[in-house]
């Protein structure tokens, strides 16, 4: 199986192999800053008012937020299986996988989605124009909650674009083997990433003071 | 005030330490920056291409010389640094004895308030030789209260209480400038601090020598503008008495009810059909853009004090 | 790949059509991309400058509105901190001799190349159209509540447009980083690595992890702008110094994005027309890794009077002291380097010169600026216009037209006119300084920023600042003019003109498409150069 690399630049496949590895993992640090970035500010504007923030956790829905958890998770475990997979050669146990991952990914959303339907007929979504809180600390209480949407909108976005790269990739292709486990490798990064992401949003938004 | 400015006036007690800090970085950089300029040009010329100096034995590296230079330079800048950071540790630390002064910034003005209630517009008057302290805050974007001859600057931000404190040492009218961005009229932000002897101050103080209050001045407003035809028990125009509003609920023909505040009273005069009030037809003429800013906080100022159960002084 | 005879075709022979220029993966090329979009855009923002200093040769607004004024230092600011500065050296020289200095072919993400130069014309045109189409006031640093609340104009679609060209950034950053580990010849271990290497890699990790915080922040402002998230806003239990704490996160950072490959360049510059090696030249790398790591550390001195807390200021003033060192280093180790040399003055060697004295003094306004008890009156004044247009003006464009002028012959194969190099070099000095040393004695005197009316009795230095910026704009538009013509008309140049070490100068100029006949090896340290005893 021949396989000779896509840039000029490198003389075999192996150095660019780490290359590509290695910028994954560099964009994903720039990933991290971005998520970083926005969390440190819920965690300033939550260190202010802890009450407010924990008052509004719990309007959230928990048992949506876990089953996604589990999806999310499962999700990368196939992903993971598909990743593997394809670097071994075997092609079609790794075709599976990786439509198993999209799918997962796809209820994810729709859980999500379901969750934010939910949301705006509790009226908790006072970025959208929908706010039926009327106790004390309302406006705090806005404040985390638009923190919540666009935290998990965020993700979601991140998500989606995971998604179509792996449907992407589970279309058939006239790609070299080792090329295409190359790029599902770094697909599958992005992957877990996204998981990660999600792994600190969980706690982060749904279990304050639980 | 014109001619050429050479110097910043020199005219609090923060002043002179400042510019003696200032000196010393100057005369550092000079120093530094003159030693620099002499390797670069003495070397430039006795090393040219073809000159006949010695260049036996070069170096292309001398760690020690290296640390050395730097660590000495360095000594020096680091006092300089400790220096600053005394001086700004100043600022926090007001003398006793100092007169207190509520400033509130907005787009486009400043307006101070003495302990006595007596509000000014863009004006300053403080007594020389005593230390003052001014309480800022925003009614929108954030401001910075800069005066350049007392050497204090303040960002002033909205949701915060700041604070600035000066003690001039000298008598006169000295600039006050918005220092931090805040919007089309930002350049036109500007002011005065009249720095006056303490009696003069008392006297300006009790007997409010440039004139009547800002509420009296509202009150001819009120009536060379027109208001009190409607407002004031007119035969024809049904308008609603303006006598204890202030500070108290307005039913508003919407069925719902508004605290008749600062921002109510500049909205009624110029967005008038933005509440209506209940039982009144929407029939008052808008004058946005017909009063300036400052003769529209004389009316407010005018109108608060028909209320006599409210607090006076504006939203914080 | 196999050894054959020298390949005789340049770069500029592959394909002369649109259609290769535009789907080029060649990264000589897509620097030329670059080259002409960050001319452009630096007219654009020249243009603003050069309006703004004619309303500021009267004390009164009678040239433009306030709204006029207001918008024209924002486009100056936007399109010259975004859409010329932070790109320039690195999406130009950068990427026309990273690899080649490197050894390489191509860099290690030819398309992901391409595709930065797509998304920043993208990006930079959408931001400049909503900037033109309906105006943004809120000056570049975007403060809140003012640009979320209160600003009128298209504050949303500007924002939106610097995140578009933020990715540009990044791909840029991502692709120099794994260039410089995957692909240096044999025998090119770190140390034997150019100094414009070193500086590159450093921006880049700069430029990886600072702008995606820039990202978040200008994303925060658009949901606070547009559904009133209120994370900014007082009024809604927000904080406006967390978004001024997020927006110089990343903004002190990429002043180093700006400044640190324009080191680089002046360390390969001087070393060759000195004809002798880099000064200490592990130090000069070290610092240039410490000017990165510790540009993270300082952002709150643009805080001081904020608001934010007497400790931290304290904090920070110190941090920032620190962060002059290596700076300090590189300045000390430039001039050494002069010393026993065989000095000429060429046009690339007059900028690289012109650098170390104005970047020198821009620092020590810089020194000004981290003493707290200083900064108080200062900030916020034209002393802060000062500081930064000699860091960036005198400092980053100047080295950006040594690099130019020193690696043109590399670039296109033609020498330009030496004496109109000259000349135009000269007259950037002298124009350079008569605009901004004025500014200094201003913001001393106490005029502030971002005003375009003043007191009379700062009339006389704002006229001095304008008169400069006329003699600038010669200056400037001088070399568009030399360079261009020596485009269809210069003499051919060698591969080597100017006698350079480097591995750039080992194959012919311009260099063919996959840049080394013969791929080099590395076998010695950099700057291997000896001074001549007699000539």
């Amino acid at each position: 199986m021949s396989d000779i690399p896509v840039s000029k630049a490198f003389a075999d496949t192996e150095r660019e192999t780490e290359a590509d590895r290695f910028g994954m993992w560099i964009f994903l640090a720039t990933e991290a800053m971005l998520f970083g970035a926005i969390l440190l500010g819920y965690f300033i504007l939550r260190l202010k008012y802890h009450d407010a923030f924990a008052a509004g956790s719990s309007q959230l829905s928990l048992p949506l937020a876990t089953a996604n958890t589990a999806i999310l998770l499962t999700s990368s475990f196939a992903m993971a299986i598909g990743a593997e997979t394809a670097r071994s050669g075997a092609l079609r146990c790794a075709h599976r996988a990786l439509w198993a991952t999209a799918l997962l990914g796809a209820a994810f959303l729709a859980v999500k989605a379901y969750e934010y339907h939910d949301d705006w007929d509790k009226g908790l979504l006072p970025a959208l124009g929908v706010f039926h809180y009327t106790g004390p600390n309302a406006g705090e209480m806005a404040l985390f909650l638009n923190f919540y949407l666009a935290s998990t909108a965020l993700h979601a976005t991140h998500l989606l674009i995971g998604i179509l790269m792996v449907a992407f990739l589970a279309l058939p292709s006239r790609l070299p083997t080792p090329r295409r486990a190359r790029r599902i490798e770094s697909v599958g990064l992005y992957w877990h990433f996204v998981d990660i992401v999600w792994v600190f949003l969980f706690p982060l938004l749904y279990l304050v003071q639980r | 005030m014109s001619g050429i400015a050479l110097h910043p006036l020199s005219a609090s007690t923060a002043a002179p330490g400042f510019d003696l800090l200032f000196l010393a970085l100057l005369g550092f950089s000079t120093i530094v920056g003159l030693a620099l300029l002499s390797m670069i040009i003495i070397w430039g010329v006795r090393y040219r291409k073809g000159s006949l100096a010695d260049r036996s034995a070069p170096q292309s590296e001398n760690n020690l010389l290296e640390f050395a230079t730097i660590g000495v330079l360095f000594a020096v800048a680091f006092g300089l640094f400790g220096w600053g950071a005394w001086l700004f540790l100043g600022r926090d630390h007001v003398p006793a004895g100092a007169i207190h002064i509520a400033g509130t910034a907005k787009q486009w003005m400043w307006q101070f308030e003495h302990d006595n209630g007596e509000k000014e517009l863009n004006v300053l008057h403080v007594p020389v030789n005593r230390p003052v302290v001014v309480d800022l805050v925003s009614q929108d974007v954030i401001h910075s209260m800069f005066v350049p001859a007392f050497r204090v600057k303040q960002d002033v931000v909205p949701g915060l209480t700041t604070r600035l404190w000066f003690e001039a040492t000298q008598t006169g009218s000295f600039d006050l400038f918005c220092a931090q961005y805040c919007g089309t009229q930002h350049s036109e932000m500007r002011g005065q601090i009249v720095v006056m002897s303490e009696a003069d101050f008392g006297k300006w103080l009790s007997t409010r020598a440039t004139g009547k209050t800002l509420a009296q001045q509202g009150a001819d407003l009120f009536r060379s503008l027109g208001c009190s035809g409607c407002h004031d028990n007119s035969p024809t125009i049904r308008a609603p008495d303006l006598r204890g509003v202030y500070g108290h609920p307005v039913a508003l023909a919407s069925r719902t009810t508004v605290l008749a505040d600062d921002q109510y009273l500049r909205d009624s005069i110029l967005q008038p059909q933005k509440q209506i009030a209940a039982g009144y037809d929407p029939i008052m003429p808008s004058f946005d853009g017909l009063i300036a800013p400052d003769d529209l906080e004389k009316l407010v100022a005018y109108l608060e004090s028909l209320s006599p159960a409210a607090t006076s002084g504006g939203q914080p | 790949m196999t050894v054959a005879a020298p390949d005789r075709s340049t770069y500029f022979a592959e394909g002369a059509g649109l259609r290769s220029w535009l789907l080029t993966t060649d990264h000589k090329r897509v620097a030329w991309l670059y080259l002409v979009s960050l001319t452009f855009f630096f007219f654009i923002g020249g243009a603003a400058a050069t309006l703004m200093r004619i309303e500021l040769v009267t004390p009164q607004g009678d040239l433009l509105t306030d709204d006029a004024y207001n918008r024209l230092f924002t486009i100056h600011g936007i399109v010259m901190v975004w859409f010329f500065l932070v790109p320039s050296i690195p999406a130009t020289l950068g990427n026309f001799l990273l690899p080649l200095m490197l050894g390489a072919k191509d860099v290690a993400f030819p398309r992901l190349n391409l595709a930065s130069w797509y998304v920043f014309v993208f990006g930079s045109l959408f931001t400049l159209y909503a900037i033109i189409a309906g105006g943004v006031d809120t000056g570049w640093t975007f403060y809140a509540p003012l640009s979320t609340v209160y600003a009128n104009g298209h504050v949303s679609m500007a924002a939106a447009g610097v995140f578009i060209v933020g990715f540009s950034t990044i791909m840029t950053g991502i692709n120099f980083i794994v260039t410089t580990h995957k692909l240096r010849a044999p025998g090119q271990t770190w140390f034997r690595l150019p100094i414009f290497v070193w500086t590159l890699y450093a921006t880049s990790l700069v430029m990886v992890l600072a702008t995606p915080v820039l990202a978040a922040t200008l994303l925060l402002i658009v949901l606070d702008r547009l559904f009133g998230i209120g994370i900014f806003d007082p009024a809604k239990g927000g904080d406006p110094l967390l978004f001024q704490n997020l927006f110089w996160f990343y903004s002190h950072p990429a002043v180093y994005i700006m400044i640190l490959p324009g080191m680089g360049v002046v360390s390969e510059v001087i070393p060759c027309f000195a004809r002798r090696p880099l000064f200490g030249y592990k130090l000069v790398a070290y610092s240039s890794i410490g000017i990165a790591v510790f540009g993270f550390l300082v952002w709150g001195h643009h805080m001081f009077v904020s608001g934010q807390s007497t400790y931290a200021g304290v904090v920070f003033s110190f941090l920032s002291f620190c962060v002059a060192i290596p700076s300090a280093i590189k300045v000390f180790n430039w001039a050494m380097t002069l010393r026993k040399g065989q000095i000429s003055f060429e046009t690339p060697m007059l900028y690289a010169l012109g650098f170390v004295g104005l970047f020198a003094m821009g620092g020590f306004a810089g020194l000004f600026l981290a003493a707290l008890g200083i900064d108080v009156d200062l900030h916020d004044t034209y002393f802060v216009i000062a500081h930064f247009h000699y860091i960036m003006v005198g400092g980053m464009v100047t080295a950006y037209m040594a690099g130019l002028h020193f690696w043109w012959p590399k670039l296109t194969g033609r020498l330009y006119s030496e004496i109109l190099g000259k000349i135009a070099a000269g007259l950037a000095f002298l124009g350079f300084n008569l605009t901004f040393f004025p500014q200094f004695v201003l913001g001393w005197l106490g005029m502030p920023r971002r005003y375009h009316t003043y007191p009379p009795e700062f009339q006389v230095w704002n006229v001095l600042s304008s008169a400069g910026a006329v003699v600038l704009a010669l200056a400037y538009l001088l070399p568009l003019c030399y360079l261009g013509w020596s485009l269809f008309r210069g003499a051919r140049a060698p591969g080597n003109p100017w006698g350079a070490t480097g591995l750039e100068w080992r194959t012919t100029s311009p260099p063919p498409e996959d840049n080394f006949a013969i791929p080099p090896v590395v076998t010695g340290p950099p700057y291997a150069y000896a001074p001549d005893v007699t000539e």
